[in-house]
């Protein structure tokens, strides 16, 4: 833009445009993402944006390394890096299982946020060209960045951890978490305003650490059942730190993406927390778990068990069933095997639908993607609210792998640790089955009342197993 | 009838031998050959009364009651708190007397709950009755022969009774409106088909001090009013409202019921208990001046008397059931159950009426009065939080004008580019489909891969250090991209119809 008077096109001036067209692409991307019938567009759109950044940014690259005269070094490593990232990237998410999806959702995060301290460390090493006024705003912009990275960073390998179940989903209970989290946010101030009169690089470490840490703690103190919500919003942050790279670097396009990313990431955990019934403040806080639930003493009476082959015979007397599944149904692979029966189902002229709360699994939308694989046609799975009033008029409802949200005491019973919580209200049904493997609560840790009601019966054993013994009988 | 066939057949299997009066099933077409085929047996009159449990639909006469063994058990409708002689008769006959009118609104009992049961069917025939006077159909149509308009019903009180009624009524295809005062059973009345009339009550009054007579005549006021507007518009009326222990409340009034058209109809389903209809007399069909028939039958639920028996003989099979634990035909009442203490009136020679007020029938009552308390606690709620907002936005628009106007020189575009980025990253994605948000979270996070363009910006730097660290975060976040791409594509690509 500095040379618009000797010719128009410039490096520079080529490298703005390209980065207000992706811009807009990356904004029609996430529009497209809204609805069915365009989310192929969509991604297309992300993907071109992406492209045209990466081409027009390279492309600037290569002229300066040519200019400075160190011509290949910085391209190779460019190759390199690029080639060896999308060989990786693009091997992963072709061999991800469907039911690891949010697992790998997690860990794409940390890349992001470890991108992003890398890419604040190195801001610190190389402020020379920063003018003198804008020295101190270049500092903190350091720091924010890197700590937001960092949080994300550590943030995204915990919920990794948790999800693939290789550290127990169980809240971690710290004495005074509270003042831990609310101690970091007070070191993490205190220490900017220090970077920003005298830049140390023990500050930088000592941030680094503390914001590692912050985000270790973060996460872990936050139960296994909230973890699409931690999923949304650890994405939100990555947005959050590519923002804060952008301002750090000067770069209009990292600022808008990551905003983008960013708010759009904070309204979709503001939605999941929504239909949870939860405030946002105190799933980040983790305070899930600390109630104890009042009513453990409860005498619930006696749960009923049934066959598979009396499970079979009932749905296909049934006129209209309506399938509700859970994490259990990924945990057990079980999502071609529902498919399929539901597909039998639908051949004897049985009205199947499917009942999906929001945050059934772990991620916003697994059921629906785990279902989806299993070609299970998208405009018979409907949302609680869509199905909810008419649960009533259905004769058996299949509870497969969910346990608290279909839990009647969010609804009745107001002493309950997940009262108020919208419920699939699936005991109005006239007959609900349940498969389980023991009468074990979930993971709200709460009992569930809707095992003893005089219309449910238990399904005993592994999901698949069972499911296959009802197609044998169909 | 107390018993159909098919209960006599679960009555056999909790142990009972089961006999049935000649002729007994008749009026509900079940005849003595199918009570036989079911196993019982068919006996006279004064056999059957000699029963160690006899089980009937109305109050017995008094004849009846010398008619039982001392020490037998009967059940029935006994209307225990209107009859106080016929608790006398039967405790000085030293019987035990079950009523099934008696059994606790609780859950646990609901399987018992005759009245249930009963307001159900009554439901539902009050709107055949209705139909059958109407001189119109219910669904509207267009025939070759002209166009009929549907018919209009209003049911007033959406309890069991009232929402069997508008069942019935939208499934014949009449456009049904429902009245009652409890605003939370408007889901229910939409749930089969009917739409919730709400009696709005302007809020000046509500909340003034000292007003709260006040608030409930304006209450009523304006359910009056909604009840003459709709008394001209509409053809059916069915009312249902009843208040227990009180006369039922008047609510269709002469002048509504003169503002019908000729050839309306009125079902007032609670005229037994002196009707909500002006005019309205119990057991009788009325016809005003202007030609408006009035319903006061009181015996709907018997007019189904196959579908009464069979539901009415399953209630009393549910009671059996609880009362014979040891399935051996021999009878044990626990006067620690509520239940069970609450529907026995007399036991053993000995009235047991009232049962004490037990905490579970309580429990409705008390929820009832703190309902009110929450629903003005959640009415402020809102207005708070919304107050807290408008001051949180104030705040944060202040902070940013303060930030803004003192940042050096490329920060506030920067601001300004950040903040309409926000803004159009929560619109964007506001109506995003539930099924969606899985690939909706993959592509932004792929999206946000963009890092990698300020790792690349930072990849020409002259220290060597730099340059291997923004190869990472290069390397790191184009995983995050590729595979955040194609795993998108991959699962939008399962996405079918």
């Amino acid at each position: 833009m500095s040379n618009t008077i000797s010719g128009p096109l410039t490096t520079e001036s080529l490298a703005g445009a390209a980065y207000i067209v992706a811009a807009l692409l990356f904004i029609l991307s996430l529009a497209g993402l809204s609805k069915h019938e365009t989310a192929r567009r969509g991604v297309a759109y992300g993907i071109a944006g992406m492209a045209i950044a990466l081409a027009s940014t390279v492309w600037g690259t290569l002229q300066s390394d040519f200019i400075s005269g160190l011509a290949g070094i910085g391209t190779l490593l460019l190759l390199v890096a690029v080639i060896i990232g999308a060989a990786i990237g693009l091997w992963r998410a072709r061999a991800v299982q469907m039911t690891g999806m949010p697992e790998l959702i997690a860990i794409l995060h940390s890349f992001v946020g470890l991108a992003a301290v890398l890419v604040g460390w190195n801001g610190h090493f190389e402020a020379k060209d920063v003018a003198p006024s804008l020295l101190g705003v270049h500092r903190s912009e350091v720091f924010i960045g890197v700590f937001i990275g960092a949080v994300t960073f550590t943030g995204s390998i915990v919920a990794f951890l948790k999800l693939s179940a290789r550290i127990k989903s169980k809240p971690l209970m710290l004495p005074g978490k509270n003042l831990l989290n609310l101690g970091a946010l007070l070191a993490f101030a205190a220490l900017t305003v220090w970077y920003v009169a005298e830049p140390q690089l023990s500050l930088l470490v000592a941030v680094t650490a503390i914001a590692l840490a912050l985000g270790w703690h973060l996460v872990a103190s936050i139960g296994g059942g909230d973890m699409p919500v931690v999923v949304s919003m650890l994405n939100s942050y990555s947005g959050w730190a590519a923002a804060a790279a952008g301002f750090l670097l000067n770069n209009d396009l990292l600022i808008v993406t990551g905003a983008l990313v960013g708010s759009s990431g904070a309204y979709l955990s503001y939605i999941m927390c929504k239909a949870m019934n939860r405030s946002f403040v105190s799933v980040i806080a983790g305070g899930f778990g600390l109630e104890a639930p009042a009513s453990s003493d409860t005498d619930y009476g006696e749960h009923r068990e049934i066959t598979a082959e009396e499970t079979a015979d009932l749905l296909k007397n049934a006129s209209s069933v309506v399938i509700t599944p859970g994490y259990g149904m990924a945990v057990a692979q079980a999502q071609h095997h529902v498919a399929e029966l539901t597909r039998k189902l639908r051949e004897k002229q049985v009205d199947v639908r499917f009942g999906i709360h929001p945050v059934a699994g772990r991620l916003p939308g697994h059921m629906n993607v785990l279902l989806a694989e299993a070609k299970v046609p998208y405009d018979i799975v409907l949302e609680m609210d869509e199905i909810n009033d008419e649960l009533a008029q259905t004769e058996v409802v299949l509870v497969i792998g969910a346990n608290d949200t279909v839990n009647p005491a969010a609804a009745e019973d107001p002493g309950s640790p997940i009262a108020g919580m919208p419920v699939l209200r699936v005991w109005e049904a006239g007959n609900v089955v349940v498969f389980k493997r023991s009468m074990a609560s979930g993971y709200a840790g709460v009992q569930n009342p809707l095992f003893f009601r005089d219309n449910s019966q238990m399904l005993f054993g592994d999901a698949k197993d069972r499911i296959d013994d009802i197609l044998q009988r169909i | 009838m107390a018993a159909t066939p098919a209960t006599v057949k679960q009555l056999a299997g909790l142990g009972f031998d089961v006999v049935v009066e000649f002729g007994a099933g008749e009026r509900a077409s079940f005849t003595d050959t199918m009570y036989m085929a079911a196993g019982a047996v068919t006996v006279t009159r004064a056999e059957a009364w000699a029963s160690d449990v006899v089980l009937k639909v109305n109050p017995p006469h008094e004849d009846e009651i010398f008619r039982l063994t001392t020490g037998s058990t009967l059940i029935g409708l006994l209307s225990p708190a209107f009859r106080p002689d016929l608790l006398e008769a039967l405790a000085a006959h030293g019987v035990t007397a079950l009523a099934m009118d008696a059994v606790p609104r609780i859950s646990r009992a609901q399987s018992m709950d005759v009245l249930s049961s009963m307001a159900n069917i009554a439901g539902y025939r009050a709107v055949v009755e209705a139909a059958h006077e109407f001189g119109w159909f219910f669904t509207g149509q267009v025939t070759a022969a002209g166009k009929v308009p549907p018919a209009k019903v209003l049911v007033a009180g959406a309890g069991v009774a009232g929402l069997a009624a508008i069942g019935a009524a939208s499934s014949l295809g009449a456009i049904v409106r429902a009245t009652d005062p409890r605003p939370e059973v408007a889901d229910q009345v939409k749930s089969i088909g009917g739409e919730y009339l709400k009696v709005e009550v302007e809020e000046e009054m509500a909340s003034a001090d000292g007003y709260a007579k006040a608030t409930t005549d304006a209450y009523n006021r304006r359910a009056a009013e909604i009840y003459s507007e709709q008394a001209r518009e509409v053809d059916i009326i069915i009312t249902t409202a009843l208040i227990p222990g009180r006369p039922a409340p008047k609510l269709i009034t002469a002048e509504d019921v003169a503002s019908m058209k000729p050839g309306s109809v009125i079902v007032d389903m609670a005229a037994g208990q002196g009707g909500n209809v002006e005019g309205s007399m119990a057991g009788e069909r009325v016809v005003t001046d202007n030609g408006i028939v009035i319903l006061g039958y009181t015996d709907l639920a018997g007019r189904l008397p196959a579908q009464a028996s069979q539901l009415y003989g399953t209630n009393l099979v549910n009671l059996l059931k609880l009362l014979t634990p040891g399935k051996d035909g021999h009878l044990v009442i626990d006067f620690d159950d509520v239940v069970q203490r609450s529907v026995t009136v007399v036991r053993d020679g000995e009235k047991t009426w009232p049962p004490p007020a037990v905490q579970v029938s309580a429990a409705p009552a008390q929820t009832a009065s703190s309902a009110p308390d929450t629903g003005e606690e959640s009415a402020k709620r809102p207005r708070l939080t919304a107050r807290g907002k408008t001051a949180l936005l104030a705040t944060g628009i202040a902070a940013l004008l303060a930030v803004a106007a003192v940042a050096p020189a490329p920060l506030p575009q920067h601001f300004t580019v950040l903040v309409l980025s926000v803004v159009i990253g929560f619109y964007v994605i506001g109506k995003v489909h539930h099924a969606l948000h899985t690939p909706l979270m993959s592509v932004t996070n792929a999206i946000s891969g963009i890092i990698v363009v300020g790792a690349l910006l930072q990849i020409t730097s002259d220290s060597l250090l730099i340059r291997i660290a923004a190869a990472a975060a290069t390397l790191v976040a184009s995983i995050n991209i590729f595979g955040g791409f194609a795993v998108t594509r991959r699962m939008l690509g399962m996405f079918s119809k």
